[in-house]
């Protein structure tokens, strides 16, 4: 027993890490309170650190503490996109003007960022219902605290307060969903309910359908976390009055979170393991639960209302949240087909997203800490003050389109290929259709910069090196993963295995 | 063919790229030394291009035979091998050039050279434009050379970015709008041909060997070597032939409604570029708030484009729907000359006069090519030869009258022959070159479409050439409102051409009163190329494919 204690406490060590970072980070705050950067520094150590243990799981396809959590490729690919995540925000906040005004304590902001990315990780792996729950309330718990972190700006507080309200509800909707799975299956791991629910759904109409309110009411948890539609509302709101740090952070690493726990949840739970004769790749659900229909709706609605509403925004910010609900459509087309080929294009998706969306919201940090503004009439002209920041956004917003020979372009054609080869050819031409409503709102952002200039007085954007570095870091592979993929796409094959699944 | 270890056909293309990266080191103060370079890189091209006419071997007839093809430059670009439940992926850096695309490749590099030297008084951020202005040209010239769809997209997408920013950033008043709009129906067409090559990927096997050959199926079948792997290809020449398609797969079979569809996204991608009627909105607003450089490359080249992608990819892939929309296609390209010629004519704007006058040239282009012989074919390709030359030409002639009067209205002028005597002669060539008159090169290649539209459509072909006595009538009037008549007050002082301008105007010139008279050089090229794409329409079945594919 305690050898198996000790096995699974060194596949927790990633885990394990961020935690004890977290930990450090309080006490570090503690000594050295008038210099941030120690804790800044301390914190990016913890990340790296875990990133490095996360290396060294590759292969790993074991479940650990009886079954509450899984460390398979799957998880461990979702985890190193929060970390890499992780990395690059605290890299940003060591950079960003709004959270760095005299006066303010970063040592908590660090560490609830330790604890936002921790409840994510447990996300990717969770693999029993109550684990879950668990992970979702400490990413979202810490996630409101800090999207309220800049509590002086009238608009973090707002975005806190509503984040929390919409959060409370869904995930007491989800918890209500989980309930209902529990007294059906009488199981809260998800390979016992998968093996219990045939017998339940011999049971008839009445069974079938407590199965699908229940379904439904767990989708709402993870619609809530990857921000889909009609699960959207607090989306522009929060990405808009919290610190943009959080923002980025949110639009990546909690999505990354939300998308792992949602496919786990559906893939593990609702797998048909009697099913004979298909394709190698492929699986089939389990008949009488239609949630694959459900899913195909909710991409639509996310893809299309999130691209429409964008059209509308001014805020940059606010324009990214929504670009943030499409692309969720997008990936949650992936969910849709039912095969290793989706999970895989998903995964390619969120490194390619990772690195043009990070950018791109690094970008309107770097320019609102000098402007103070992240209206789009602000914009105007910077390519003419400062070409390689604009040109920097330019490519991560083209990358954001999907237009070749940027990495974006490589996940809408892994989505829409495994979207045509799985027959759903009309969901490939929503998506394609969208991607042209997206061109003409991010269109809209070049125009300011480029097309459009300003009186000549204002001064340009400087950089440090280290914001140059920063910008590069980000560029180069929003280029280069547009010309030469293999690796991303190899190590995305690589990762669609998931504890329990054949 | 190789120069210091890279292919001829890479060096064409990819030299711009290096010329756009010494553009962006030079300081912007220098604006010479940027001119000067972009003028190098494009001189070079023209160098190559003038290369590649004379080494290309006109008995080889390419299309779908890769052993037809020429100056052939072949790698392994993207290869991710495969896993129990996804096959292997393979993407080549496939670059080839037959009848077809020479004739396209030395156009493109003739205009792109006349558009670097027309754009020799451009001010404004002059870094920022010849960057963006050799990007553009790396785009061009990769569409025309590449075999491989999945490059091809790419370099037809690499393309939509810096014309967005040519038009937006230097162009006239209503320049926001223009670019836009080109960049939204492009992307438009573009997103809908990822989808039918994604689905064209996923219906085409080959066999690929070790060493990286790709074989046919039926090569396949005759004897398979050791260690051959069956994998998915974005090959060209491998999608054209019926062989290779997977049984069952979505676009397998002849004329199944699915096929249908994936030509029609095709269709619908060229056509918003050529354009066709009626998607051609995007073209009048472009071109008049375009500078003159950049809608010289536009008609010049980036029309082109539609109907090569036709010729190239939706002709040979699905002839079997070709053919069964071949009288729609040509119903369009009627609609586009007759239409185009009439809107033409109640223009005041010189430049959107010359932009419709486009559409309706294109319109001859669309009739030659539905009629599946080798007369309108020939007629097809060699009018996007001479519509590259003289509406170049004519886009020049608008931009040295702007230049000076800065205005456009047709109704202002008059009287301007004794006061511009180069200009007008140059003009009257051009015009008179647009109009069809026999002697001049746009008469050989209008006469060849419509010998061969009408042999297939008769009644269309002769409502189409309608078109010729509108096209005489709108041209013959621009000339007389500028031309004749008294010469108003405040045009007393406009000064005639200068050297630049001269030397651009008389090379276009040149090639397009000998090509009139003698135009066997360009025939020549293209003619056993549009002989096997002749056949291959009219009986659906390729000539087998020849080994090592």
């Amino acid at each position: 027993m305690s050898d198996h204690l000790l096995n699974d406490l060194s596949l927790f060590a990633p885990e394990t890490a961020i935690t004890l970072t977290l930990v450090a980070a309080i006490l570090a705050d503690l000594i050295f309170r008038r210099t941030p950067l120690v804790v800044a520094a301390l914190v990016l150590a913890g990340f790296v650190v875990t990133g490095l243990l996360l290396l060294g799981q590759t292969g790993v396809n074991a479940s650990i503490f009886t079954g509450m959590i899984a460390v398979d490729s799957f998880a461990v690919f979702f985890k190193t996109i929060v970390v890499l995540a992780g990395i690059l925000v605290v890299v940003f906040s060591m950079e960003s003007g709004e959270l760095n005004s005299p006066g303010r304590k970063l040592g908590e902001y660090y560490a609830l960022l330790c604890a936002a990315a921790l409840g994510m990780m447990l996300m990717a792996g969770a693999s029993n219902l109550l684990m879950m729950y668990i992970a979702i309330e400490l990413s979202s718990l810490s996630s409101y605290l800090l999207s309220g972190y800049t509590r002086e700006a009238p608009d973090s507080s707002e975005a806190s307060l509503k984040y929390l309200i919409y959060g409370a509800v869904s995930s007491g909707l989800m918890l209500y969903g989980i309930s209902l799975m529990y007294g059906l299956s009488g199981s809260l791991d998800l390979r016992a309910i998968n093996r219990a629910l045939p017998q339940v759904l011999s049971g008839g109409g009445a069974a079938s359908f407590t199965l699908l309110i229940a379904g439904v009411l767990a989708l709402a948890g993870f619609g809530y976390k990857i921000s889909a539609v009609p699960f959207h509302f607090w989306t522009p709101d929060v990405y808009e009055g919290a610190p943009i740090t959080i923002t980025a952070f949110l639009s990546v690493a909690s999505k990354a979170g939300g998308f792992a726990m949602m496919i786990r949840f559906f893939k593990v739970t609702f797998i048909d393991a009697g099913a004979v004769a298909l394709p190698a790749g492929t699986w089939a659900t389990l008949q009488g639960f239609h949630w694959v229909d459900l899913v195909a709706i909710l991409a639509v609605l996310s893809m299309t209302i999130g691209n429409l509403v964008a059209v509308w925004q001014n805020n940059l910010k606010r324009l990214l949240a929504y670009s943030s609900i499409a692309h969720a459509g997008y990936m949650l087309t992936g969910v849709v087909v039912l095969s290793n080929q989706g999970l895989a294009a998903i995964m390619v998706y969120f490194g390619v997203y990772l690195f043009m969306n990070l950018g791109a919201f690094y970008c309107v940090m770097l320019i609102a800490d000098k402007t103070g503004s992240e209206d789009i009439d602000e914009y105007k002209g910077i390519g003419g003050r400062s070409p390689f920041l604009a040109v920097a956004l330019a490519v991560f917003l083209v990358s954001l389109t999907g237009l070749p020979p940027t990495a974006g372009f490589i996940g809408k054609l892994y989505l829409f290929a495994a979207l045509i080869n799985s027959g759903w050819t009309w969901l490939a031409i929503v998506a394609a259709l969208n991607s042209v409503i997206a061109l003409y709102y991010y269109v809209r952002v070049f125009r300011n910069m480029f097309l459009r200039t300003e009186e000549p007085s204002s001064p340009g954007i400087t950089l440090s090196w280290l914001q140059n570095a920063a910008l590069v870091v980000l560029l180069v592979p929003t280029l280069l993963l547009g010309l030469y993929f293999t690796p991303l796409v190899q190590l995305a094959q690589a990762s669609v295995r998931l504890f329990g699944t054949p | 063919m190789e120069i210091a270890g890279i292919g001829i056909l890479s060096w064409i293309t990819f030299l711009p790229v290096v010329g756009m990266v010494v553009v962006l080191m030079l300081p912007k103060e220098k604006k010479d030394w940027l001119r000067w370079t972009a003028l190098v890189v494009a001189a070079l091209q023209v160098v190559l291009g003038a290369f590649l006419f004379m080494r290309f071997d006109r008995s080889l007839a390419g299309i779908n035979t890769e052993s037809g093809m020429q100056f052939l430059e072949k790698f392994s670009w993207i290869d991710v091998r495969s896993v129990s439940w996804f096959g292997r992926l393979h993407i080549e850096y496939f670059l080839g050039i037959d009848g077809i695309s020479v004739v396209m490749v030395l156009l493109t590099a003739l205009i792109s050279f006349i558009a670097v030297i027309s754009s020799w008084n451009i001010e404004k951020s002059l870094k920022g434009y010849f960057a963006l202005f050799l990007l553009l040209d790396t785009g061009m010239m990769g569409v025309f050379v590449s075999l491989d769809f999945f490059l091809f997209y790419v370099f037809w997408e690499v393309m939509l970015l810096p014309m967005y920013f040519l038009i937006g950033v230097w162009g006239g008043p209503r320049r926001e709008y223009a670019a836009i709009k080109f960049f939204l129906y492009t992307l438009l067409g573009s997103v809908l041909m990822l989808l039918a090559m994604i689905a064209l990927y996923f219906s085409v096997n080959v066999y690929i060997d070790p060493a990286g050959g790709l074989h046919s199926l039926a090569e396949a079948a005759r004897g398979m070597g050791q260690g051959w792997e069956k994998i998915y290809t974005f090959n060209m020449l491998a999608m054209m032939d019926p062989g290779n398609f997977v049984p069952g797969s979505l676009l397998a079979g002849v004329d199944t409604s699915m096929r249908y569809l994936a030509y029609g996204a095709l269709f619908i991608a060229f056509a918003i570029k050529v354009p066709i009627f009626p998607f051609h909105t995007w073209l009048p607003d472009a071109h008049v708030e375009a500078p003159t450089p950049i809608s010289v490359i536009l008609a010049g080249v980036l029309l082109k484009m539609g109907t090569y992608g036709l010729l190239r990819i939706s002709f040979p892939i699905f002839p079997d729907a070709m053919r069964h929309f071949a009288w729609e296609l040509a119903l369009l390209g009627v609609i586009s000359m007759v239409y185009g010629a009439l809107v033409a004519m109640a223009q005041t704007d010189f430049k959107k006069l010359i932009a419709y006058s486009s559409v309706s040239h294109m319109g001859i282009v669309v009739l030659g090519m539905s009629s599946m012989n080798t007369q309108g074919l020939t007629g097809a390709v060699f009018q996007m030869f001479n519509h590259g030359t003289i509406t170049a030409m004519l886009f020049l002639i608008v931009g040295v009258i702007y230049d000076r009067a800065h205005t456009r209205g047709l109704n202002e002028f008059g009287g301007l022959m004794n006061q511009m005597p180069r200009y007008a002669g140059a003009m009257t060539v051009a015009f008179f070159a647009a109009l069809g008159l026999p002697g001049l090169s746009g008469f050989i290649s209008e006469m060849f479409s419509l010998l061969g539209a009408f042999q297939t459509f008769q009644t269309l072909t002769i409502i189409g050439a309608v078109t010729i006595v509108l096209t005489a009538g709108y041209m013959l009037w621009v000339l007389q409102r500028v031309f004749l008549g008294p010469l108003p007050e405040k045009w007393k002082d406009l000064t005639d051409m200068n050297g630049r301008e001269t030397f651009m105007l008389a090379t276009l010139g040149i090639i397009v009163i000998f090509f009139g008279i003698y135009p066997a050089p360009i025939l020549n090229l293209m003619n056993s190329s549009l002989n096997t794409l002749a056949a291959l329409l009219q009986h659906g079945a390729p000539a087998a494919m020849t080994s090592g594919m």
